[in-house]
């Protein structure tokens, strides 16, 4: 179902909306986004599992039976004991691949087990690259902070070892991770009892100067960046430059016009200004930006069309 | 050198004068990088040229003390050769180990210089007994230094699980997030830490009368917002007052630094090898008296006597400080 030039992949939610949010959420994805690849599970914080695990599975099972290839999410940052033992059990199934966001997995991997490469596992360069394709790296989702020469340069890396490259190409970057919960601390509340307050921020809660300047977004112990990464105008670029797929982000909005906005213009349907502004209607309050690929820093506006 | 079962202090030195100080003053180790992008201290005016490092080490040696050389930026796509000419040259001038983060030079390194030593850097993230096993397992690597996310409890466990070094930061600079897992910079100036070895460069920094206020702003966003006439800190994005909600203040972290003498035998008890200093980019004066006071505290400790605590207070007073995360209170 690759749509013309490039797989479509929805990565996982990082944001702890309630159960049946996170259901329907998923079932639309199931019924009516025209992607190829949903990665699903918790990334962020391992406090949020317990609630997820009702309807992690149905949510599964409702995508491929809806034909989308579902890969298995994992913690970016592992550092308890029972998060060690969460991602062994990762690997306890086999009928699913993983994607690996922290390379504490990489000590768990089962021999030979082919998996996918999260955009906080550090690639910068052609040797990293090659040494995870060698492990059995099936697909690399690239750091956000990536320029386009440095994409160029491993997508052509990639296709020689037979592996895709993806970009984050839609929503909120994760630009930080930290072993602090600045939820709980804004919140004036412990880590250990957070009374899950993150819950109540569904693309997380906006970060500004003191100034009023909107600047990032917090998640839990995650820190994002305030802009949405908008790639729908680029793809002539991108495909030009050999990348195999995109990542879309789950946000609040019409996410499933995002995808087919991504769809239309990956098949090249609509022409790059039209997929730019068929997104921004989706959701009309984010700010975009293209700027870690193309501009001067990962802020940088992106440039009118 | 070390005797068995005390630790040892790892000193930085941004310059070949500090790091004769630094020697001179009682440090173990001393770590340092060359004068390019390959280190994650890669300041105007800092680091070594090749010749600097090369009588550096001459010196080091014969006055007992190790060197650790970091390259431990990741290294750029298309210019890989800078870095493996960073790890080869630190090989030919005899370093006692190298600090690295990148999968790729890390595979180089025990691959082309199986004798060398391998510590992974702190840019590496290594934040379990698994993730510790993989590089120990896959590059032979001797130790690894512990990102500042850990407590002391955990580092404890840690020690239990694995069988080479831990090297903990004992005082100087915070990072609050896990490092090499940033690009706060990169999104506010384009440049980072795990690319350039920059973190918010000074050169993006701007201070500027309002109202009244003197306000210090990076890559044009506002971090610190003083009263005119007051000391503004330095803009570190990380710790900056920012909104978020109801809340005013610093988000992340107060712009504090990094004090755990006071858990120095804490530290030694839950088997940690090395205590690490921050401060590449500090003064000479700062590096003598922070490596001095602190290498009196190791040497009290080793001989069972009491660490004076006062001394090392007072390496900090005016300053606010922290113990991170060892003390669990970002739980």
């Amino acid at each position: 179902m690759t749509q013309g030039r490039f797989g479509l992949t929805v990565g996982p939610l990082l944001f702890n909306w309630p159960a049946d949010r996170f259901a329907d959420f998923y079932a639309r994805l199931a019924d009516e986004a025209p992607v190829d690849r949903v990665v699903i599970g918790e990334s962020v914080c391992s406090k949020r599992e317990p609630f997820r695990e009702e309807c992690l599975g149905p949510a599964i099972e409702r995508l491929e039976r809806a034909g989308k290839r579902v890969v298995l999410a994992s913690l970016t940052l592992v550092t308890l004991e029972r998060e060690r033992r969460a991602a062994r059990e990762l690997f306890a199934q086999t009928q699913r691949e993983v994607e690996i966001d922290d390379l504490t997995l990489m000590n768990l991997l089962p021999q030979g087990a082919p998996f996918a490469v999260g955009p906080m596992i550090n690639v910068y360069n052609e040797p990293t690259l090659g040494y995870l394709a060698r492990k059995g790296a099936r697909r690399f989702c690239l750091p956000p902070e990536l320029p386009f020469a440095s994409v160029a340069i491993l997508a052509r890396a990639a296709a020689g070892f037979g592996v895709g490259v993806e970009l984050w190409a839609y929503g909120r970057m994760p630009l930080a991770i930290s072993g602090r919960c600045y939820h709980a601390r804004v919140h004036g509340l412990s880590k250990d009892s957070c009374q899950f307050v993150c819950d109540r921020d569904a693309d997380g809660l906006a970060v500004r100067t003191a100034d009023g300047t909107d600047f990032l977004a917090i998640n839990g112990v995650q820190t994002l960046s305030h802009k949405y990464a908008n790639l729908a105008g680029d793809l002539d670029r991108l495909a030009g430059a050999g990348v195999t797929s995109l990542r879309l982000s789950p946000h609040s909005g019409d996410f499933i016009a995002v995808t087919r906005a991504f769809a239309r213009a990956a098949a090249g349907e609509i022409a790059p200004r039209e997929a730019v502004e068929q997104v921004r209607a989706a959701v009309p309050d984010a700010a975009f930006t293209n700027g870690f690929l193309f501009g001067d820093r990962g802020a940088a506006p992106l440039p009118a069309a | 050198m070390t005797s068995p079962g005390s630790l040892e202090l790892v000193c930085p030195a941004g310059t070949p004068a500090a790091f004769r100080t630094a020697v001179e003053a009682g440090a173990h180790a001393v770590y340092c990088g060359f004068n390019d992008e390959t280190n994650a201290r890669n300041f105007p005016g800092l680091n070594f040229s090749r010749a600097e490092m090369a009588d550096s080490i001459g010196f080091a040696h014969r006055h007992g003390a190790k060197v650790l050389i970091a390259v431990n930026t990741f290294p750029r796509a298309g210019a890989f050769e800078l870095w493996t000419r960073a790890v080869d040259d630190a090989a030919g001038m005899q370093a006692d180990a190298v600090i690295l983060a990148d999968l790729g030079l890390l595979d180089y390194a025990a691959t082309t210089h199986p004798a060398l030593r391998l510590h992974v850097s702190v840019q590496a993230a290594a934040a379990n007994a698994d993730a510790i096993a993989f590089y120990a397992r896959n590059f032979g690597v001797r130790r690894v230094v512990l990102p500042r996310v850990l407590s002391v409890q955990e580092i404890a466990a840690i020690n239990r699980d694995i069988d080479i070094e831990t090297e903990v930061f004992i005082f100087g600079g915070l990072c609050v997030m896990a490092e090499g897992r940033c690009s706060l910079s990169s999104y506010a100036t384009g440049k980072s830490p795990n690319m350039n070895g920059a973190c918010s460069p000074a050169s993006h920094v701007e201070y500027r009368e309002e109202g009244g206020d003197l306000v210090s702003r990076i890559g044009g966003f506002a971090i610190h917002r003083v009263k005119a006439g007051q000391a503004a800190p330095y803009p570190t994005l990380c710790k900056g007052s920012f909104e978020a909600g109801d809340y005013r203040g610093h988000v992340f972290e107060d712009p504090v630094s990094l004090d755990a003498a006071s858990l120095i035998p804490q530290l030694a008890a839950a088997g940690v090898t090395a205590l690490k200093i921050e401060g590449r980019q500090r003064s000479r004066a700062y590096t003598q008296s922070v490596v001095r006071s602190f290498r009196r505290a190791l040497d009290a400790l080793a001989a069972g006597r009491p660490v004076p605590a006062g001394e090392l207070r007072a390496l900090t007073e005016g300053q606010r400080t922290t113990s991170g995360a060892y003390n669990k209170t970002w739980r």
